[in-house]
């Protein structure tokens, strides 16, 4: 009798595997997944994003990095999830050392252990996954074996409340200097360099390098920053992101890993473009990722075809930050349509504006009984959606509503924010006048006979956090009770509407949302709060269950850090912000002039329609730069 | 035309739940790029039916699913695309036509041989030989069956059709039907309970080795592997 191979090569025994939930998210050999000989390779990078598998494999980022990294032959790129609760408990029982999934070797093995941070939520899960690797949580405590901890994403446009956990940043799009990075880290280890040595090479060599250890910090009396300044010669004052201006020309994952359980984006995920011709003030996506730049059709056909080739998904989505200011989308979408049908391939669209071609290509992709629509107004008020610049008015808004009523939808997903700048009473009650006129919409437009059944108005409300590199980024906060107050508020404007019976109100938790307000806007001085709250059990801040308020709380009054100083304060138009050493490309006189604007309920057009002159034109692109020719800016 | 496949999981793979071996194979057939049909509807589906769920955990030799396809261009291409499709864990290990009145994988099934390994190669049931009559004479194997509401008792003597020791396991064909499905580690308790041995579940690794279906009656059963009413094409 010949017995197929059971014996265990993983870091968990059987008995762990057996004993945690989803022992799937541990095991590694995905489909996809790539294995390289150990031996043959220069430098060992180990990539993760600081959640549990689930949402880290749904993160595209890492596919298209972990996809680069492994096309060099002297790299191998592995990736690494937070381990759940559950797991997390018995690794530090058993003081089992966090593991890569491919090699299942020891993170603390590697060269390199590089993590994204795509929310402030996840900050204590990075200390989490430096603990269970076993290298000290502080940079200035690492030796030269430790791996170098470095960080990305969006998060990384604020980084001093994480600076001290990590040895560097790169700071804007991952596909530019790597390799540069790599080259250096190699020279310098060949040639028998220090940690430091390496270090202070990449902060002075390679553009987008941000190594906190070399800055120093100085604060005035009222604790706003006096300076913030390099301490060694050649470091460079100010950090200007990195990016790709030609999309079609950077590597992007044909075959990228796919799980084996089920993952919040288990779907082919196509990325169209980069940056917003938007422009709203809340939104930071909006400025950090300008100028935009689209990815031709012919491109995108191309990888449609091979990803679906090689994953086997049932699904593709269309990723961006505005799918309908994508100037191919027709002919795409077209070409989707024809493609997936035959292969019975499902297509999702989000981030489309609704209008009459949107409407076509959704009712002929999905159940429109089944599905709904989605609008996010931001604002209950024309007055606030100015001040916002929400190009989105509420007659559009109806439209594309009768539209969708009268193509056989019935459920429609509004979306708000409670606590915008210069927010009024009035401007909240707008929230429900606007949920109610959109259903009484749909009785006056239908007879009985053609209704599909009740019309459905979900609104949802969240915080307004203000975030770096916004206009919105000298704007007050509001507090936890002036939050619960607004949104105690829409819940009684929404049952004072006629038909508040088809209005379904939901809000976000406000004890988080101020936290993560702390964090966007925070300086090195919050990191010790980070710190400390991580060490007394706080972990999965962004998993509503596992969220200790009172930990943080308390763990602020100990540490004497106000979270009013970094929450409800207004700051003036000269402060020194801590992150203002950086930049993305977009000028903090455009910010304020946008600042000045919205508090004049002025709104200012998008960047197809008349150039704002931002500054990110000097990469050389955009819609604006196109339309001048090209012409240096 | 309907097909019969064959196939193996074991090593890592066998941490993988029984949904996700579907969606595995799902997407798997799609790499491999056969023709296979859907149900119709907003969310079509691939007409795919498997035999039995493995528990998470076991490994397996004798796992069978059942497709239906349009188009091929023979059994042995399609099998090789489908190989290429699978990591290492699962091995696809036959594939075969269904005449059209063949019953569907699951309710084909009637009984399953499972073998029971020490984990720790170096020990062997070998060591309870002697047990093996005697515990297969008696006439009644007592398991408590728990359900939502009640337990109770069940006999399971009936269904355990042979007990043998091969190369160091416990190796044994049992009632695998949808009405009296044994569990292997019913068997293996009850057994291990009777040489007066405590070994932890954890130390044992469970193997299907194969599913059978019945190509005789109710009362003279002739068990053959559940591919074997499939020709090759």
């Amino acid at each position: 009798m010949q017995l197929p191979d059971f014996e265990n090569h993983l870091a968990l025994s059987d008995e762990i595997l057996m004993s945690v939930e989803k022992p799937a998210r541990y095991i590694g050999n995905e489909v996809n997944a790539v294995i390289k000989d150990k031996n043959k390779i220069d430098v060992r990078f180990v990539m993760c994003f600081p959640d549990v598998y689930e949402i880290g494999m749904s993160h595209l980022g890492i596919q298209i990095l972990y996809d680069m990294f492994n096309r060099y032959e002297d790299v191998w790129c592995e990736r690494v999830y937070s381990p759940w609760v559950d797991l997390d408990k018995i690794m530090r029982e058993k003081h089992i050392p966090l593991f890569a999934l491919e090699s299942q070797d020891p993170v603390r093995d590697f060269d390199f252990l590089g993590i994204t941070i795509q929310y402030e939520m996840c900050y204590t899960n990075i200390l989490q996954v430096l603990d269970l690797s076993g290298i000290p949580l502080l940079a200035e405590d690492r030796a030269d074996e430790d791996p170098i901890v470095i960080g990305g994403g969006p998060c990384t446009y604020n980084p001093e409340p994480i600076a001290p956990f990590f040895d560097l940043f790169y700071i804007g799009e991952g596909e530019t200097v790597y390799r540069q990075l790599l080259d250096i880290y190699k020279e310098n280890k060949k040639n028998g360099g220090s940690r430091q040595d390496f270090l202070l090479r990449a902060a002075r060599e390679v553009t987008g390098m941000y190594v906190p250890s070399l800055y120093e910090t100085t604060y005035k009396e009222d604790g706003t920053i006096a300076s913030f300044e390099p301490i060694k010669e050649g470091v460079p004052q100010k950090i200007l992101k990195e990016i790709v201006m030609d999309l079609d020309e950077v590597p992007y994952p044909m075959k990228p890993v796919v799980p084996y359980i089920k993952v919040t984006q288990d779907r082919v995920v196509l990325e169209i473009q980069r940056g917003c011709i938007r422009g709203c003030r809340f939104c930071q996506a909006g400025q950090l990722y300008r100028p935009v730049r689209e990815k031709s059709v012919e491109t995108l056909k191309e990888y449609a075809t091979q990803m679906l080739a090689n994953t086997g998904q049932e699904e593709i989505s269309l990723s961006s930050l505005s799918s309908s200011d994508y100037s191919g989308l027709e002919e795409l979408v077209d070409f989707l349509m024809e493609t997936c049908q035959e292969k019975k391939v499902n297509i999702s669209l989000p981030s489309l504006r609704i209008d009459a071609f949107s409407l076509d290509v959704m009712g002929k992709v999905q159940d429109v009984k089944k599905s709904s629509l989605t609008f996010a107004p931001e604002a209950g008020s024309q007055r606030l959606r100015d001040v916002i610049n929400k190009g989105l008015t509420e007659e559009v808004i109806l439209n594309g509503a009768a539209l969708a009523f009268q193509g056989g939808w019935s459920r429609v997903k509004l979306y708000f924010m409670l606590g915008l700048p210069t927010e009024t009473e009035e401007d909240i009650r707008g929230i429900a006048e606007l949920s109610n006129k959109i259903a009484a919409l749909y009785y006056e437009l239908l007879p009985k006979e053609k209704r599909t059944g009740p019309v459905q108005i979900v609104a949802s409300t969240s915080f307004f956090i203000p975030k770096p590199f916004t206009p919105f980024q000298w704007a007050k906060m509001c507090t936890k009770e002036e939050f619960l107050q607004k949104a105690a508020l829409t819940k009684r404007a929404i049952h004072e509407q006629l038909n508040q019976k088809r209005i379904k109100y939901n809000w976000h938790e406000a004890d988080v949302s101020v936290m993560e307000g702390v964090f966007a806007r925070g300086d090195r001085r919050v990191a010790e709060v980070i710190l400390k709250a991580y060490q007394k059990g706080c972990m999965y801040d962004a998993w509503g269950e596992y969220y200790k308020n009172d930990v943080w709380l308390e763990t602020f009054a100990e540490c004497n850090v106000d979270i009013a100083f970094y929450t409800t304060r207004e700051r003036g138009l000269d402060e020194i912000f801590p992150w203002d050493f950086l930049d993305c490309g977009v000028n903090k006189e455009f910010l304020k002039r946008e600042w000045k604007r919205a508090l004049q309920e002025e709104v200012s057009p998008n960047c197809r329609a008349q150039c704002q002159g931002c500054g990110a034109a000097r990469f050389g692109g955009g819609v604006c730069f196109e339309k001048k020719g090209g012409a240096a800016v | 035309m309907k097909i019969r496949i064959k196939f193996a999981k074991y090593g890592a793979l066998r941490f993988i739940g029984h949904l996700d071996v579907m969606r595995f194979f799902q997407k798997a057939i799609r790499r491999a790029g056969i023709d296979v049909a859907y149900s119709g509807g907003y969310s079509p589906h691939q007409i795919m039916t498997f035999a039995a769920p493995l528990g998470v955990g076991m490994c397996s030799t004798g796992e069978y699913m059942d497709i239906e396809i349009h188009s091929h261009q023979g059994g042995a291409d399609l099998m090789d695309r489908l190989k290429k499709a699978c990591p290492p864990g699962i091995d696809i290990l036959n594939v075969k036509a269904l005449p059209d009145k063949a019953g569907n994988a699951m309710a084909s099934v009637a009984a399953a041989t499972y073998a029971v390994a020490f984990k720790d190669r170096t020990r062997s049931f070998a060591d309870y030989a002697g047990f093996l009559k005697p515990f297969m004479d008696q006439r009644e194997i007592l398991i408590t069956k728990e359900t939502k509401r009640s337990s109770m008792e069940v006999n399971i003597r009936p269904g355990i059709y042979e007990c043998r020791i091969e190369d160091g396991t416990l190796c044994f064909l049992v009632d695998a039907s949808s009405s009296g499905n044994i569990r292997p580690n019913f068997v293996t308790e009850r057994f291990l309970d009777f040489a007066g041995v405590l070994v932890p579940e954890i130390e044992l690794q469970t193997i299907r080795i194969e599913t059978w279906m019945n190509a005789g009656t109710q009362e003279a059963p002739d068990f053959v592997p559940l591919d074997a009413i499939g020709e090759e094409f």
